[in-house]
């Protein structure tokens, strides 16, 4: 991969080449490929998609719905209808909650990791709160290792739904969610895959992991914001009831009743965002114009290299595995004595990107016994260099800070 | 927060905070907290015919959080209640860049912060401990 080439694809790194953009796990670049596919839907195709029985929406309806094939292909769904489009991976959780939650009973268990992002947890724990539900939690290591001891202890006969992330958005770490949703189904449960961040850094394939449910975000991964994915098995999605009723998810509607249309329109009421949608289409295309593979292997390499300089930094202690390679790209850290706030100020001055706060999961941090950490996420297109002048601005924070060294 | 001097006013309260203890003989205590950043303090006065005698907080958070606590203590300690309200409401102005430069100079050292009216991703920092005063004696 020729890391120069590949950035200027992406027009913000282009125009800021003193910009050091490491915050990709809260959202990445997006190449101008993705920027003008949005762009020509509006300036060619724009039509209410789905209704309209003139050319331009079906236009817009084909570009819609060859978006969803392209999602299909990506993560090898057995079928388009399969794809439901929505905002981001948050709101599939939260579809998912409202409508599994329908079918559950008081004293039913839910199992879910120590681990997860707010969007993963929180839509299940006020939805245990509605319904008398039990929560049983899954607890990792310090490491973030989830174990199939600590999920088999956390899954037992009443458990309906076990939700976990396949990569943690703090420490890196990917679960063996192709075991883990094995166990689920042991049990009779469904297993409920938040890829947000694993989506965009590996080849997920939702049939060889054999998950029920897969979350996932366009803008985590070059689309645009706004577009998200929720991946259901049809034979679950079928049964399901609809999170939002309204337009254009309807068959037939009368004063006192209605039905639902077929998948996967029934999960999608009102105007949907064929715009985005056609966005995210284009960011899988890139995907496959750079390799996945190359994308992986170059990730890995900046790892490798992100964690050796972190490393080498005085007073910084990395979080979770003292291996790189477990890291997957995502380095938490604290530098004794300096909050995590004043570090970013401090990188910011110096045109360094990062994220600093409790990234939404503040029970994992409750685990890990820090308040907040600093967060450096890698995407492909960084360089060496980049991460050389993260390095080099965190060894002077303490000074800049009032320390004396 | 570029400006060296300030910067230094605000690392030396943070690393040898005067304030930062419990305070035994407290009769006013609130806890305050940035839920989206996790700074969290406690803020505890000693208040007698509403004249603030003593005050002290302890928690966690950022430089500018834990200075900021630091600076207002300093200020109100020996004002009345309604002396201390007016401060906060010329820190709060400070904040929003809308302060008057002799509103500035009142906050005494407190000043050193103006610059964070610049720095929309601080303000919550700044005046979390002003909020909790405010709310301690307004209560």
């Amino acid at each position: 991969m020729n890391t120069e080439q590949v950035r200027n694809d992406f027009p913000l790194l282009a125009a800021n080449p003193h910009l050091a953009y490491l915050d990709n796990g809260a959202t990445t670049q997006k190449p101008a490929a993705v920027i003008r596919a949005v762009e020509d839907f509006y300036e060619k195709a724009n039509a209410n998609p789905l209704r309209g029985l003139y050319d331009l929406s079906q236009e817009a309806t084909e570009r819609y719905e060859e978006a969803r094939e392209a999602v299909r292909g990506f993560i090898n769904a057995a079928a388009a209808k399969e794809i439901i489009f929505t905002r981001n991976a948050t709101e599939s959780l939260n579809l998912l909650a409202y409508s599994l939650g329908e079918d559950l009973r008081e004293g039913d268990e839910i199992a879910l990791t120590v681990m997860e992002h707010h969007s993963n947890l929180i839509p299940w724990q006020q939805l245990a709160k509605r319904k008398g539900l039990r929560l049983n939690w899954i607890s990792c290591g310090r490491c973030g290792v989830i174990t199939e001891e600590a999920v088999r202890a956390a899954v037992t006969d009443r458990t309906k739904i076990v939700a976990m992330t396949q990569m943690s958005n703090v420490l890196g770490t990917v679960n063996d969610v192709k075991t883990f949703a094995a166990i689920a189904h042991e049990k009779g449960a469904l297993f409920v895959c938040d890829g947000a961040q694993s989506v965009p850094h590996m080849p997920v394939d939702v049939r060889a992991l054999g998950v029920d449910f897969l979350a996932f975000s366009g803008h985590k991964m070059l689309g645009p914001m706004g577009i998200g994915v929720l991946y259901g098995r049809e034979e679950l999605l079928s049964k399901m009831q609809p999170f939002l009723f309204g337009g254009e998810m309807i068959e037939y509607v009368t004063r006192e009743d209605a039905t639902w249309a077929e998948l996967p329109h029934k999960f999608e009421a009102g105007t949907v965002n064929a715009a985005d949608a056609a966005g995210l289409k284009a960011a899988i295309e890139c995907y496959g114009r750079y390799g996945f593979h190359e994308i992986v292997k170059r990730e890995e390499e900046l790892g490798e290299y992100a964690f050796s300089v972190l490393k080498s930094v005085p007073h910084l202690t990395i979080l979770g595995a003292d291996e790189a390679a477990a890291h997957h790209g995502i380095f938490s850290f604290v530098l004794e004595g300096v909050h995590p706030h004043d570090i970013a100020e401090i990188l910011n001055a110096d045109g360094v990107c990062i994220r600093a706060g409790h990234h939404c999961a503040q029970v994992l941090m409750k685990t890990l016994g820090v308040p907040s950490t600093v967060r450096a996420s890698l995407s492909f297109y960084n360089t060496e260099e980049e991460i050389d002048r993260l390095g080099e601005s965190l060894r002077t924070v303490r000074r800049r800070m009032g320390y004396a060294e | 927060m570029q400006n060296s001097f300030y910067r230094e006013i605000v690392n030396d309260h943070n690393l040898r905070p005067t304030h930062k203890h419990e305070l035994k003989n407290a009769n006013l205590t609130l806890r305050g907290v940035n839920p989206s950043c996790g700074d969290d303090i406690c803020l505890s006065l000693f208040v007698k015919d509403g004249v603030i005698g003593d005050g002290a907080f302890t928690g966690d958070g950022c430089a500018i959080s834990q200075a900021s606590a630091d600076m207002m203590l300093d200020l109100v300690i020996g004002k009345s209640e309604e002396e201390a309200v007016s401060l906060a409401e010329a820190f709060f102005r400070m904040i929003k860049g809308e302060a008057r430069p002799d509103e500035i100079e009142m906050l005494e050292e407190a000043g050193a912060l103006s610059d964070v009216s610049h720095m929309p991703a601080r303000v919550k920092c700044a005046v979390l401990s002003w909020h909790t005063l405010k709310n301690l004696i307004e209560k």
